[in-house]
């Protein structure tokens, strides 16, 4: 299934090899591949082909016996599910209000880091530190000492402006969330955009300089162009990572208040490990990978544009 | 000096603006006369003020876990106090070891075998030339966007069946497979840029592929070696995921132990603090000694 994608998003740039080897050379030339290769498919693919195969069964690991063949049935039930849409609809939210705030914010830090100034790499160590966090160590540092309604950091800081003893995370769950998740994910937005700006050829620059543009003019419309396709890798490499998101809903919310915050990598958790309803956990599990071969595949044209020139 | 500044035989544009990642900004290649030494002050004080701001609440985290309780959890913060080590001295105490080796295991297992397995792929997928060597590339990156909550369950089952469930070392395959798309492509970055005229002469000496590999191409990418399994550390030390659905009593991580903190929220802050801190000083300090490397593993290698 994912082989198809990497197919499809390599077609554009692929070129017939001017002469053929030999089989024999062909294997060994691929020959220091197949260990690799072998593994990745070993516990990737045949796993989600078995999850292809539950998705068409009705079984519950907590009722042994109950197994029989239901067809598209459970495709059907997650469908209707409220509790799927929701689920749909969070994943949507968090991960677009994380990009969006963390590639702003990723930006503007990386324009920041690129101009020169004393202590710059320094304050590159500490901007980059929020990333490496281990994420559960992060989710509760935020809960515990940061989110509290009575001893947070938060309402301590904006005190001054009115806000006392508000409990975050039961009152804004999402956006609390969305918060932390921000905070780690600007780093990787910052690094990759900081690297797109740091590969502009200084000429080019100057020479915008000597004709009199502007810094806001060189920006827009020299920078931003090239900047581009860094933005572009660093959106859909983010959104690829953050619609994983897990840990921050485990122990921030636990999914909660309600369903508020479950997105689905919480809800097919849930369904698996919490309420062992495996057939309709696969059909959620088969339709969360068939959405994220969409997105991929634009994820992997960004990249093989990329790559374009190594041919 | 890395294998990156050889650079004529880079594919990328040659001319680059420094790296920023010198002190200060000391970078390759640039002209003298265009660097001032320090930009406006104004500029200076906002990063600074910035940067501060995003890293206080790892800051936070640190200071309170020399605290004692009562003064972790106070209305306003404590801001000063006389340092303890008795948060230290009760996780310690408190079965973390375990925790702490099964992670450093799994971690150090999958870390190996992600070098040992993705050099020769990576190999494969750049030097070599194998025929279609995109399709395998772009399939091994699918793999690694592929959501992992669809394959969980057939894991656990396999692992089971297996009997290899609450096991480090199905923990150090699952790391593993996780974390070769994101090596094998970061270790092809390195080796395309490799000079061909090296790899030619040595041919021309008559060198066979196993002693090219010995003595030429390993030495020249072994510091972007040490980068890849640096990265794959990182990854595989913080991951959540799989340690909480895999592992039980037996094999779990520190990650799992933090878990156990949900529970007693609130009661313990300067201990959870302390347990924090020390399951992500690891990580934090890898990535901090590896940041010049950290974009070049978190694009995948797309950028350098």
């Amino acid at each position: 299934m994912s082989a198809d994608l990497a197919t499809a998003a390599s077609l554009p740039g692929r070129r017939r090899a001017p002469r053929k080897p030999s089989a024999a050379t062909r294997w060994k030339l691929r020959g220091p591949l197949l260990p690799a290769l072998a593994i990745v498919i070993l516990l990737t693919q045949i796993p989600l082909l078995v999850t292809l195969y539950y998705s068409l069964f009705s079984q519950n690991l907590l009722r042994p016996g109950s197994t029989e063949f239901v067809g598209l049935d459970n495709y059907a039930k997650v469908f209707t599910d409220g509790l799927f849409r929701n689920a749909v609809l969070n994943t949507v939210v968090l991960t677009a209000g994380t990009v969006l705030f963390s590639i702003i914010c990723g930006t503007a830090l990386a324009v920041l880091l690129d101009k020169k100034f004393f202590g710059r790499s320094i304050v590159r160590t500490l901007l980059i530190t929020p990333f490496l966090v281990m994420p559960t160590a992060a989710a509760l540092l935020w809960k515990t000492s940061m989110f509290n309604a009575v001893f947070g950091m938060l309402n301590w800081v904006l005190s001054p402006f009115g806000v006392e003893d508000l409990d975050w995370v039961s009152q804004f769950p999402m956006a609390s969330v969305i918060l932390v998740l921000t905070w780690q994910w600007t780093p990787f937005m910052m690094l990759i955009v900081l690297a797109g700006l740091q590969s502009q050829s200084p000429e080019v620059l100057e020479a915008a300089k000597v004709d009199g543009a502007g810094g806001w003019a060189t920006f827009w419309q020299i920078t931003m162009p090239h900047l581009r396709q860094f933005i572009e890798l660093a959106i859909l490499l983010g959104s690829i990572f953050i619609v994983q998101t897990f840990d921050a809903i485990f122990m921030i919310t636990q999914g909660g208040p309600g369903q508020a915050t479950t997105n689905l990598p919480y809800f097919i958790y849930q369904q698996t490990f919490r309420a062992f309803d495996v057939g309709e956990s696969a059909a959620a599990g088969v339709i969360v990978v068939v959405a994220t071969i969409v997105i991929a595949t634009f994820a992997l044209r960004v990249i093989s544009r990329l790559f374009r020139e190594e041919g | 000096m890395s294998v990156s500044h050889l650079a004529p035989a880079s594919p990328r544009p040659a001319t680059r603006r420094d790296t920023g990642s010198g002190t200060g900004g000391a970078g390759t290649g640039q002209p003298r006369r265009r660097r001032r030494r320090f930009g406006s002050p104004w500029l200076a004080l906002l990063a600074w003020a910035v940067g501060l701001i995003v890293f206080f609440p790892v800051l936070w985290m640190f200071l309170t876990g020399f605290k004692q309780e009562s003064q972790a959890s106070t209305d306003p913060p404590t801001f000063f106090f006389e340092p303890t080590l008795e948060q230290y001295r009760a996780i310690l105490g408190r079965d973390f070891g375990p925790y702490f080796l099964n992670s450093l295991s799994a971690t150090l297992i999958s870390t190996a075998l992600v070098i040992v397995l993705g050099t020769p792929a990576a190999y494969a997928l750049s030097l070599a030339k194998i025929p279609r060597w995109r399709d395998s590339l772009f399939f091994f990156i699918s793999t690694r966007m592929m959501p992992v909550v669809a394959i969980i369950l057939p894991l656990y089952i396999i692992a089971k069946n297996l009997n290899l469930l609450d096991n480090v070392t199905m923990l150090a395959l699952v790391y593993t497979v996780m974390n070769l798309p994101i090596a094998v492509w970061m270790i092809r970055s390195f080796l395309i840029e490799i000079p061909s005229e090296v790899l030619e002469a040595a041919r021309v000496d008559g060198a066979s592929r196993t002693t090219e590999m010995r003595r030429i191409i390993l030495p020249m990418i072994a510091p972007g070696l040490a980068a890849t399994a640096l990265i794959c550390f990182i990854f595989a030390w913080n991951e959540f995921f799989f340690a909480v659905s895999l592992t039980a009593t037996q094999a779990p991580t520190v990650p799992v132990f933090l878990v156990g903190f949900i529970t007693s929220e609130g009661l313990f802050w300067a201990r959870l603090s302390a347990a924090s801190t020390m399951a992500a000083l690891p990580v934090i300090l890898a990535g901090w000694a590896a940041q010049k490397w950290l974009v070049r593993g978190l694009s995948l290698g797309a950028v350098k």
